[in-house]
């Protein structure tokens, strides 16, 4: 399954922070995005995900295939740490967590409610997800905030044999996570009301922003 | 589907998930009435049907701006959206969970409650089934206005007061079909209006609740 | 040349400057007519006494709030199905309208009632429904008031307003079915005319036709602060991203 992404716009509040995007994400890839705070890359995952419509292009990737972990892990404190597996396991209609336990260490864990974790551990655990939902294209936000780097390893294991299985990765990450990769800056696609539009683009903006100047 | 249900359910019933708080509410508020109104066995089997539905329906109130909120504070909203369950689903879900925690012991203990207000025979019954029937109603639409106003940050008060006009028609059949009954005049007729209502909510909301969603998750 | 084209901002907003004063003169000269006409020189009712002249504002405000109330509804679906910002702007600058129109109709009503029926409110089906009426204005202002976001905010009350419309009208027959009313005040309202000589009948037309002028009038003033503040808070939002 390949994620393809041409002449791309995505906003925030309605407002473009990122235009003209184009890449290809194909199976067996791991891409990393980055840019700045605040450049957009969050907009973007979440955009890519299915969570928001673009403003202008598409995305030819199927949402089915798509998985998102975002900055925010979605554990439930009152849950086990298996319980919360199971159930993100069931909603995707797989049975088989122990891959994920196993790849990301929390076998002793397991019994434990989530809410007892560290942050560390509930970053694993929110990244053992991933394992569970059985989806190919992996969308990462900021996946290694609060890992220390005996996880990181872990994490970058889990990527490479994901990868190395026909999966693809698009990572927003700050710091080198030793993988084959490719990058992709945001930088230069950074929305600007000076840089010349195409058609579409103009026609996406028209309805509003330009209609009183 | 049933695994949402069940983690619902079982997050309900652990330590700070709120169960049975709507229920405490509604005897509260049910031993207060007496007070304020007086003793008199009269008049408080008279009003009795529609305290009981009013309480019912402030008890049902309570809890609804649990049912999209904290999954959305946690980040499983989004992760239940990018799920291979439809919206529609996880808003029939959530609003199940909330009547099966709420509604359902509500009007399990209504009848019970109807004894501290002087209801007389046959009103056990009927309280009994027009919430049986009214109480899907109320989670659904309050499952409409939590999708609402599940971004906001402080959307409780606001839910209440999009949520409560929305809740008059089935008060209004709902409390008139229960008075009828208890009087031994026919009721069939707001029951019926009732349970439109009811089947309605639950066919068309879903998907007006679904759309809300996806605007406050963009 | 589309009815659509005027769904666009920049034409929209330079055909209401132009249109705008010639309403603002047409209201006035219908509103204030017929009001001096109904109030000053409408014989005295016998059975009703003078209280009566208060129809002229309590009917045309009445009617009103029912009327933008259903104008929302149509803007809010213009705004679903086409997403014109104008549309669901208008719905947003009518409510404001509207609220005041039903607290309108509600006072007068009161001090009405009070000679008529000895009583400020009464649970009568029409008021009661009109309070129920006036809520639903209440939660859909206060849902737009919530939200940040111009667009968001479009979306979510639009949903409101179109499943408040259902629950409004469910309403009005539940309301009617639990209290069959009391209400002798319906012969003087339009659906039973021929209780109303002419009379009082031309000049209640009247003030009908000015009530709706000045509402055109208020709602392209409204429509048009509404399109700038959206436009302002696009330029924030830009501005502060260009900071980040």
């Amino acid at each position: 399954m390949e994620l393809r992404v041409e002449n791309l716009t995505v906003a925030r509040g309605g407002v473009p922070v990122l235009e003209g995007l184009a890449f290809t994400l194909s199976p067996g890839q791991v891409l990393i995005l980055c840019g700045p705070n605040g450049s957009g890359k969050t907009t973007l995952l979440r955009t890519l995900a299915g969570l928001q419509p673009p403003l202008v292009g598409s995305v030819s990737a199927d949402p089915e295939q798509i998985t998102y972990g975002a900055h925010a892990d979605g554990l439930k404190a009152t849950l086990s740490v298996e319980e919360n597996l199971r159930f993100w396991a069931s909603v995707h209609g797989l049975s088989d967590i122990a891959p994920a336990v196993d790849g990301f260490n929390l076998r002793g864990l397991l019994e434990r409610p989530s809410a007892n974790l560290s942050a560390g551990q509930k970053r694993r655990l929110g990244l053992a997800r991933l394992l569970v939902t059985g989806r190919p294209i992996w969308l990462l936000d900021e996946p290694t905030v609060s890992l220390d780097a005996a996880s990181v390893t872990l994490f970058a294991d889990a990527v490479r044999s994901h990868v190395a299985g026909g999966g693809s990765a698009l990572i927003a990450t700050h710091i080198d996570l030793g993988l084959q990769a490719e990058t992709l800056d945001v930088g230069p696609f950074k929305a600007n009301a000076n840089r010349p539009r195409s058609d579409d683009q103009r026609d996406a903006y028209a309805d509003f922003d330009e209609a009183f100047l | 589907m049933i695994a949402l249900l069940v983690r619902d359910l079982r997050l309900a019933m652990r330590a700070g998930g709120g169960f049975g708080l709507g229920l405490a509410f509604f005897l509260i508020v049910s031993t207060l009435v007496p007070f304020g109104v007086g003793p008199e066995a009269k008049i408080l089997s008279r009003i009795a049907p529609g305290i009981l539905w009013v309480g019912a329906l402030l008890a049902c109130l309570l809890s609804l701006d649990r049912i999209f909120q904290l999954d959305f504070e946690d980040g499983s909203l989004d992760l239940l959206a990018t799920a291979p369950i439809p919206m529609e689903g996880i808003v029939t879900v959530k609003a199940l969970a909330h009547w099966l925690v709420t509604g359902l012991p509500l009007t399990l203990a209504a009848p019970l409650l109807g004894m501290l207000m002087n209801l007389e025979r046959p009103g056990h019954f009927w309280i009994f089934l027009t919430l049986l029937i009214g109480t899907p109603a109320l989670s659904m639409i309050g499952a409409f206005g939590a999708a609402l106003t599940v971004g906001l940050k402080r959307g409780g008060l606001l839910l209440s007061l999009l949520v409560l006009p929305l809740y008059i028609p089935t008060l209004i059949f709902g409390a008139e079909a229960a008075t009828r009954g208890t009087a031994g005049l026919p009721a069939s007729t707001p029951l019926l209006m009732m349970a439109g209502i009811t089947a309605g909510s639950i066919a068309l909301l879903p998907f007006a609740a679904a759309a809300a969603l996806r605007v406050n998750l963009r | 040349m589309s009815l659509w084209e005027f769904a666009n901002p920049v034409k929209f907003m330079a055909l209401s400057g132009k249109v705008l004063p010639w309403v603002i003169g047409l209201c006035t000269v219908t509103l204030i007519p017929g009001l001096i006409w109904g109030f000053f020189f409408t014989p005295e009712a016998s059975n009703f006494g003078n209280s009566v002249k208060i129809i002229y504002i309590h009917v045309p405000s009445a009617m009103m709030a029912i009327n933008i109330w259903v104008m929302m509804l149509v803007t809010s679906l213009i705004w679903v199905v086409r997403r014109h910002h104008v549309s669901v702007r208008a719905a947003k600058a009518a409510a404001l309208i509207g609220v005041t129109m039903t607290v309108i109709a509600l006072i007068t009503g009161a001090i009405w009632g009070q000679p008529m029926w000895g009583t400020y409110w009464a649970w009568d089906p029409r008021l009661t429904s009109f309070l129920i009426l006036f809520l639903f204005y209440l939660g859909y202002m206060a849902l737009w008031a919530a939200i940040d976001n111009p667009d968001t905010a479009a979306d979510l009350t639009s949903v409101l307003c179109i499943v408040g419309s259902v629950f409004a009208v469910l309403s009005r027959y539940a309301v009617n079915f639990w209290n069959q009313g009391l209400h002798q005040g319906a012969s003087l309202s339009l659906d039973k005319e021929e209780h109303v000589s002419d009379v009082y009948f031309q000049p209640l037309l009247l003030c009908l036709a000015g009530f709706t002028l000045l509402f055109v009038a208020l709602l392209l003033v409204r429509t048009r602060t509404e399109l700038r503040l959206v436009r302002l808070h696009r330029l924030e939002v830009r501005e502060r991203m260009k900071d980040a």
